[in-house]
């Protein structure tokens, strides 16, 4: 039998395939898990915007058959903002990278939580600088070998569920890439619900941080996922540090509710009408 | 909200938005520049608005990017520490040619400066500040009147041409309260949103008319675009090699230099009589130089002002001209020479130029200028 | 040709920069001349000496800061020392005399009037209304804006309930003026 199309590939910009991302990285994954997750939502898919920063994770939208969005470093979220202000009907998402979302772009990040913007964001992290060429990030973990820590780390990096739990999000989960359908449900989940929702993706970074740690294939490091993750969820995402040789704590730490920026500002427009 | 007021530059620039078609407004606080954002947080609420208190000036910057393709015409107003970080997505906003309205109210610099008192040295920033070869619209008000007038002359050309558009107004006439008309919504021309000409399978996001400017639908009309801040084809996508760089970034280019005479907006007070001497100035420092050419005139000197409205692109045409007429031209600007730079490189030898300038704090008092000029007639090009 | 230039001064929180918009705003909205109205901005508006501007014209403004003021209003002594000198011949100096001890020696040539501004907003129960009062008898003694043009200024400036006592402020410093015309 000759497949002559893919399912995916009225979502996609074929066109433009082959991407740019390298064999075994997770980046497709996170981006196939997005759009079966919008698949099965039922949102008008003219109505779902991707939005991302810049670096390998970044050029997910460029692929996708969407509205969509490739910022500059690190400004993926104060742009959704502006897009889903001007137009709450939009079903926004970002997806980018770790150092894109919590170095540069880390200020932003915090207080789009803290405003609880009605987002979702995906962050693909691979404890590095994927693009240019694997440095030193936010999220790498101590000791580890990177292009700008080629003796170790040793500056204490950020636990991202923390941070956006910390930071307000109403929904805050951690999955890795070889939790597929887990990850296609989590972002079912955030993409339908109201608010600032956070998912970290731990992904492998073949080519950079795999290699520079000795991590071996693709295959191998699906491998050390399924060994070293475990699920826990409602567990206190201030307890879920990634170490070089600690388990990878996984779940859905964060769902709860509270007003977004949206719902609080039509309320007040609301009082000052009713007050005039 | 129509009629006439007395109110201060800032408050007519924030209601010059408003009257342009902002529903937007996303800033930082920032002296002389704050009281645009506390007038557009009172108004926007009330007119079906959003005003958003940024985490600070790159994001307030990014925000209204993502506004503008949202759907809704907006704009930011800072000064020039928040104008700096403003450059990096002011940059993002001209390659993915996005409308959207920036106001840097001048004040006394470089960095902290004096936040509280006039400077107009950021106008080469407003000129090259983001990195890359592009061109940009930057119009500069005299006037509270100005300041509302400009700013929805400043919509309809970010509109018209989809740019970021400067508007390079400063301290001393934000805070200077003057009489404003304010028109009523129906006297107010907009320049609407240039929609695709065609339907989305027929359509690419970065097609072009003859004046070289593209359409654009906004996120959620169904076109699925892609906007990208790197280099791209017609189709929006991503091609980064030197043939495709060549012909966007000079399409972006003269999208507004071959526009320029089309954009070119500049006002000659006593200039009928093609005076010996010419003034050039912008902003508030054009108010000084005209009491200079009034008090001149009356003493029988041949002078004449011509007072810049847009500065960005700049008018080489009537400069030229000007240049060929005149035996000597005047900048006068409250910086130490930057819009003087060009009126020299456009006049070319033709006569002699002088710049006049000022290192902030105050704008020129008509007699420092007069005392400029008579030393530089008595002693030529130093 | 008309052509006015004032200055309000004092100290920071007296309403300094409001009597000088409201002179401004009654010029320009309601006498409908051509006026500029400019402030100190900064630090120095919140204490010390401050101060606000007012030209008024029949011709378009174009320089919009006052050089060789016409009428200088002044309410603290800082102010006085700041702005009370070397004033041109001809110029009238208002000055709160509770407050601002003049030189006899500054006033050669000048048309000095003075008022207990504060005291009569004191005796109103509202001390905030002393720059109000220093209006009306400005307005009194100077002319150069009208006494409607004024009041409405005020009334379209003031929140409303706070009017009234404006107004009888407002009217307290036109009566000191009409008393201190005739005295000299
Ligand atoms: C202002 C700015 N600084 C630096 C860069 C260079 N840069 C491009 S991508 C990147 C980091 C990407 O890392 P991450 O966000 O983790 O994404 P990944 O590539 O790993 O998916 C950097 C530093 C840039 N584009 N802009």
């Amino acid at each position: 039998m000759v497949i002559d199309k893919h399912p995916m590939d009225d979502w996609l910009r074929k066109d433009r395939i082959p991407h740019i991302w390298c064999p075994s990285c997770g980046i497709g994954i996170v981006a196939t898990c997005y759009i079966d997750a919008l698949r099965a939502s039922g949102i008008d898919r003219d109505k779902a915007t991707v939005i991302s920063g810049i670096g390998c994770t970044g050029r997910i939208p460029g692929y996708m058959n969407l509205d969509s969005f490739h910022t500059t470093h690190g400004r993926a979220l104060p742009f959704a903002t502006g897009i889903k202000l001007a137009n709450p009907e939009l079903n926004v998402t970002i997806l980018s990278g770790d150092g894109d979302l919590f170095a540069i772009g880390g200020n932003h990040f915090i207080h789009a939580a803290r405003r609880n913007i009605d987002l979702t964001v995906i962050c693909v992290n691979n404890f590095t600088y994927g693009m240019t060429g694997g440095q030193v990030a936010p999220t790498t973990p101590m000791k580890a070998i990177s292009a700008t820590s080629p003796y170790g780390n040793f500056e204490h990096p950020f636990n991202l569920v923390h941070v956006a739990s910390a930071a307000g999000a109403i929904y805050v989960a951690r999955w890795t890439t070889l939790h597929v359908r887990r990850l296609r449900n989590a972002i079912l989940e955030a993409m339908t619900k109201r608010g600032f929702s956070f998912i970290e993706v731990i992904s492998p970074c073949p080519t950079s941080y795999a290699r520079s740690n000795k991590l071996g294939t693709g295959l191998d490091i699906m491998r050390f996922y399924q060994q070293r993750s475990v699920i826990r969820h409602g567990f206190d995402p201030a307890k879920t540090d990634i170490t070089m040789s600690s388990e990878i704590i996984v779940g859905k730490f964060v769902d709860s509710e509270k007003p977004t920026f949206t719902d609080n500002y039509e309320e007040y427009c609301k009082k000052l009408k009713e007050n005039k | 909200m129509h009629g006439e007021f007395f109110m201060n530059g800032d408050i007519a620039c924030a209601e010059g938005g408003i009257s342009g078609g902002c529903r937007l407004f996303a800033g930082y606080p920032i002296t002389p520049a704050t009281e645009i954002a506390e007038r557009m947080s009172q108004r926007l609420p009330k007119i079906g608005g959003v005003f958003i208190q940024m985490e600070d000036e790159i994001a307030s910057m990014n925000c209204i990017l993502g506004a503008s393709w949202g759907g809704v015409k907006s704009m930011t107003a800072t000064s020039g520490p928040g104008f700096s970080l403003m450059m990096e997505n002011l940059g993002l906003g001209v390659i993915t040619e996005t409308p959207c309205v920036l106001v840097d109210v001048q004040r006394g610099s470089p960095s902290t400066g004096l936040p509280t008192l006039v400077g107009q040295a950021d106008m080469m920033q407003a000129r090259w500040g983001s990195h890359g070869d592009y061109e940009i619209i930057a119009i500069s008000p005299w006037s509270p009147q100005e300041a509302y007038d400009f700013t929805i002359k400043a919509f309809n050309l970010s509109e018209k041409y989809r740019t970021p558009v400067l508007v390079m107004t400063d301290e001393a006439v934000g805070h200077m309260t003057e009489k404003v008309t304010i028109l009523p919504e129906d006297k107010i021309v907009l320049e609407p949103r240039r929609k695709p000409p065609l339907p989305p399978d027929k359509f690419k996001l970065y097609s072009y008319d003859e004046k070289n400017i593209p359409w654009a639908p906004n996120a959620g009309d169904g076109y699925r675009i892609h906007v990208t801040g790197l280099t791209h084809d017609e189709r929006g996508y991503p091609v980064v090699n030197a043939e495709t760089q060549n012909k966007l970034v000079r399409r972006l280019v003269n999208k507004i230099r071959l526009n320029e005479k089309e954009i070119a907006d500049y006002k000659g007070f006593y200039m009928d009589d093609d005076p010996e001497i010419v003034i050039v100035s912008y902003g508030i420092t054009a108010r000084p130089s005209l009491s200079v050419v009034r008090r001149l005139r009356k003493k029988g000197m041949k002078i004449g002002l011509l007072k810049l409205n847009v500065v960005w692109p700049f008018p080489e045409d009537v400069i030229r001209k000007i240049a060929s007429i005149a035996t000597s031209m005047f900048t006068v600007e409250n910086n130490l020479g930057q819009v003087s730079i060009e009126v020299e490189r456009v006049n070319f030898g033709r006569c002699p130029c002088f710049q006049i300038g000022h290192a902030g704090g105050e704008i020129h008092s008509p007699e420092e200028i007069i005392k400029e000029i008579e030393v530089s007639l008595k002693n030529g090009h130093r | 040709m008309m052509h006015y230039q004032i200055r309000v001064s004092g100290f920071g929180g007296q309403g300094i920069i409001l009597a000088g918009y409201i002179i401004g705003k009654g010029a320009s909205i309601y006498d409908r001349s051509n006026v500029s109205f400019t402030q100190s901005y900064g630090p120095e508006a919140r204490g010390g000496a401050c101060s606000s501007q007012v030209i008024i014209s029949s011709e378009e403004i174009d320089y919009p800061h006052v050089t060789d003021p016409d009428a200088v209003i002044i309410m603290s002594q800082a102010a006085y020392a700041r702005y009370g000198k070397n004033l041109k011949p001809g110029t009238f100096l208002l000055t709160d005399s509770d407050l601002v001890k003049v030189d006899p020696e500054d006033l050669v040539n000048i048309k000095h009037f003075s008022i207990q501004a504060t005291k009569f907003s004191e005796d109103l129960g509202k001390k905030i209304v002393a720059n109000i009062v220093m209006l009306g008898f400005f307005t009194g003694i100077t002319e150069m804006v009208s006494r409607e043009g004024m009041l409405k200024a005020i009334e379209s400036t003031v929140p409303s309930k706070m009017f009234d006592i404006n107004k009888t402020a407002f009217e307290k410093g036109l009566q000191e003026a009409e008393k201190a015309k005739v005295a000299v």
